[in-house]
């Protein structure tokens, strides 16, 4: 018996070696985050400190919001399941240095897309999950109804951080009126200081004002201004210097748009499996080897839409059925007349 | 010999460690910024800002650079810690003193403040008076007039504009004021150390500071002209006060808690100051008859000063540190202006928070030598 102990132990291990590195892809083994998150078990995701909508933890916990749906799309991705994300709050001046640090791998915090952010300060953009302007909120009472009407001297709160701060002085500055920005470093304090009567106006982007509405002590009181002045792509954000993941990011929100150009649903995803159409076959992980090139299986992408849905339904579970904005507006397929346009899936 | 390098290699060891300690942080950060291709410089500062700020000392807008609005900020943190910390050493003083009254209401009364105000976390403070100022103050339509036409209101204590006309005659002659009665107290101290006469100093200075600076409007063409606010409609429910100085209520708020909260601290070093001094010393002083008045100014104060002013001096490093929650509620001080927009804006972290810390570090150790300064000059000069 004991004969062959050693045997077999040599057996066992050369096993346990060809075993590790089967399983440790090429690109796992490129993707230092990849491979933290899979040693881990969770996504580390950056979120907001609460803006319905996009994300937001309800009274037991629970994360909800569209932002907070990329994140549990690349866990489903990765790891197989959409709950394995653990969730940081971050406020909005935190965010950046919290990604570079390395202490989230991915900021899905109603983030505009810049140049400057892009290219100067170590961060990649990996897509738009939803396309955004910069308005005004007023009090009805007030009168106002467009921002022609603004006058000298008036006061309009908003966060600091945030290209909002930007585009306020540009808007100000061109039309020649002088105001008093009041900035906060958190959101709840601004919606606070506003409702009170501090300031005439609050100024974030209009999703941001839409959702922070319902916070208002009488949400009723409240327009927001028609004019968009300025261009807010919000999107998922990751470190430089891993494409690896920068891709598993980037093909995770593609995946959850395309999903719902042709129609595949949480509900039928299973079903399409069947389907004629090999871009929907692709998708659900029944044709082609798509996984391989970020080192994953070949159903992340059915797992994405079984688990947290495509596009569409994401948004009509966090944004249109709350009540935020039920219009999708620009957040349209290009399809129906909106701007959302994805590469394809192949 | 031997001694000598017993005491030598340890500190050798010490600093070698500190070294390499700071050594290893310097290089982890510039491989780790190497590798997600951060650059690190300072060059950022001459950039345009292109934000605006709420309150300035001087003057800025989004136009200027990071550098100015650096300053802007830090003009920002002084002007709170100022006011702070003369508001808090006035009713730390007082306070102080109470505890030490024989009335009994006085004495509690003190106890309470001082008990409540410096139990509950500052933050709070800050956020209850600012809130409660914004919940309780009127909008400007609904305001009334304080003191005439000064005006409290949700959107800021509203004072009225001083337009001077040869300002600078002016400041010459309270500049001559002060230097008159410099002049007058040496004198004074002297004729009592001669004569043993005692002049009215305190009268006397105090004609001067208001008659030279009457005299430069009768004849130095000093004019100043006061610009009482009014108020402007913005909107159907939208009013400011137009011309006037502004004082924003994120200032107001932040001046009152910081000192309400810092003035229990301090009150407690005065009242240890005063309990310091023994019973004898105020019995001898009243019994070689000098007045109650003389014994607490010539007998006991400066004696309790020595025991005050080492601890005050920390109280007043907190005031000015504790000054950076300023960013909670909106006031633009140095940590919400530059360690925050500047830093979002420009996403140099590291040498955005390297210049703040430099800067209250600075700002810090320039009040603790003042009140280092002082604290030797009221020390016991032994001969």
């Amino acid at each position: 018996m004991f004969k062959y102990l050693k045997q077999l132990t040599s057996l066992v291990a050369v096993v346990a070696v060809l075993f590790t590195f089967t399983t440790e892809t090429m690109a796992a083994k490129k993707s230092k985050t990849l491979k933290n998150t899979q040693k881990k078990g969770f996504v580390r995701c950056g979120v907001s400190q609460g803006l319905p909508g996009f994300s937001n933890a309800d009274a037991s916990g629970n994360w909800t919001g569209v932002d907070v749906d990329v994140c549990r799309a690349v866990a489903a991705a990765v790891l197989g399941d959409a709950n394995k994300v653990k969730f940081t709050p971050l406020s909005a001046k935190e965010r950046f240095t919290a990604l570079t640090s390395g202490e989230i791998d991915i900021l899905s915090r109603n983030t505009t897309w810049t140049l400057s952010r892009d290219a100067d300060i170590g961060l990649t953009f990996v897509g738009v999950n939803f396309y955004d302007g910069q308005g005004f909120m007023v009090r009805k009472s007030s009168g106002i109804t467009s921002t022609s009407q603004f006058k000298n001297g008036i006061s309009a709160c908003t966060n600091i951080g945030t290209t909002t701060e930007l585009n306020m002085r540009d808007f100000f500055n061109s039309r020649g009126i002088s105001y008093e920005p009041v900035a906060f470093e958190k959101a709840d304090e601004v919606v606070a200081a506003y409702d009170n009567g501090r300031c005439d106006t609050y100024t974030t982007d209009k999703s941001g004002l839409a959702a922070q509405r319902t916070k208002m002590k009488n949400p009723d009181e409240h327009i927001v201004l028609p004019e968009t002045i300025s261009k807010e792509p919000l999107g998922p954000v990751v470190r430089q210097g891993d494409s690896v993941w920068e891709d598993i990011v980037r093909w995770s929100l593609n995946t959850m748009i395309e999903a719902e150009e042709y129609g595949i649903t949480s509900a039928n995803a299973d079903s399409m499996k069947t389907s004629e159409n090999p871009a929907i076959k692709r998708l659900v992980g029944a044709e082609g080897e798509l996984g391989a090139a970020f080192g994953l299986d070949n159903e992340w992408n059915l797992r994405i839409i079984k688990q947290v849905g495509n596009y569409g339904e994401s948004y009509k579970r966090n944004i249109a059925d709350t009540g935020i904005l039920p219009d999708r507006g620009p957040n349209q397929l290009w399809t129906k007349g909106g701007i959302l346009y994805v590469p394809p899936a192949r | 010999m031997n001694n000598k390098v017993k005491k030598f290699v340890p500190q050798l060891i010490t600093l070698l460690a500190i070294i390499l300690v700071f050594g290893f942080f310097t290089y982890n950060a510039q491989i780790n910024m190497d590798n997600r291709g951060i650059e690190f410089g300072y060059g950022f500062l001459k950039q345009e800002s292109s934000f605006d700020v709420q309150f300035s000392l001087i003057e800025y807008d989004g136009s200027h650079s990071y550098a100015r609005a650096y300053f802007v900020g830090l003009l920002n943190t002084l002007l709170v810690s100022f006011i702070g910390i003369i508001l808090s050493t006035v009713i730390g003083v007082i306070v102080g003193i109470a505890r030490l009254s024989p009335n009994f209401l006085i004495k509690n009364t003190a106890a309470f403040y001082v008990e409540f105000f410096r139990n509950i976390p500052l933050l709070l403070q800050i956020f209850f008076w600012y809130f409660a100022a914004l919940r309780a103050l009127p909008l400007p339509q609904d305001a009334e007039a304080w003191f005439g036409s000064t005006y409290m209101t949700i959107k800021g204590y509203y004072v009225p504009l001083f337009v001077w006309n040869n300002l600078d005659v002016f400041l010459y002659s309270i500049l001559a004021a002060i230097i008159s009665i410099l002049i007058i107290r040496s004198y004074a101290k002297k004729i009592q150390e001669n004569e043993g006469k005692q002049l009215p100093v305190l009268y006397i200075s105090l004609g001067l500071l208001l008659l030279l600076p009457l005299l430069s409007f009768a004849i130095g063409g000093v004019n100043l002209e006061i610009k009482t606010p009014v108020l402007k409609q913005l909107s159907a429910t939208g009013f400011i006060f137009e011309p006037a100085l502004s004082l924003p209520p994120e200032l107001i708020a932040l001046v009152l808690a910081l000192s309400l909260y810092t003035a229990t601290f301090i009150a407690e070093c005065v009242r240890a100051g005063i309990q310091g001094v023994s019973k004898g010393q105020k019995e001898a002083a009243a019994s070689i008859g000098l007045t109650p008045r003389q014994v607490l100014k010539l007998v006991i104060m400066p004696q309790a000063l020595r025991i005050i002013i080492p601890p005050t001096t920390n109280q007043y490093l907190n005031l000015t540190k504790n000054s950076s929650l300023a960013a909670a509620i909106a006031y633009p001080d140095l940590v919400l202006v530059f360690a925050g927009t500047a830093l979002m804006q420009t996403g140099r972290a590291i040498e955005i928070v390297s210049i703040t810390m430099l800067t209250y570090l600075s700002i810090s150790l320039a009040i603790s030598a003042l009140m280092n300064w002082y604290n030797k000059k009221i020390a016991i000069k032994e001969k």
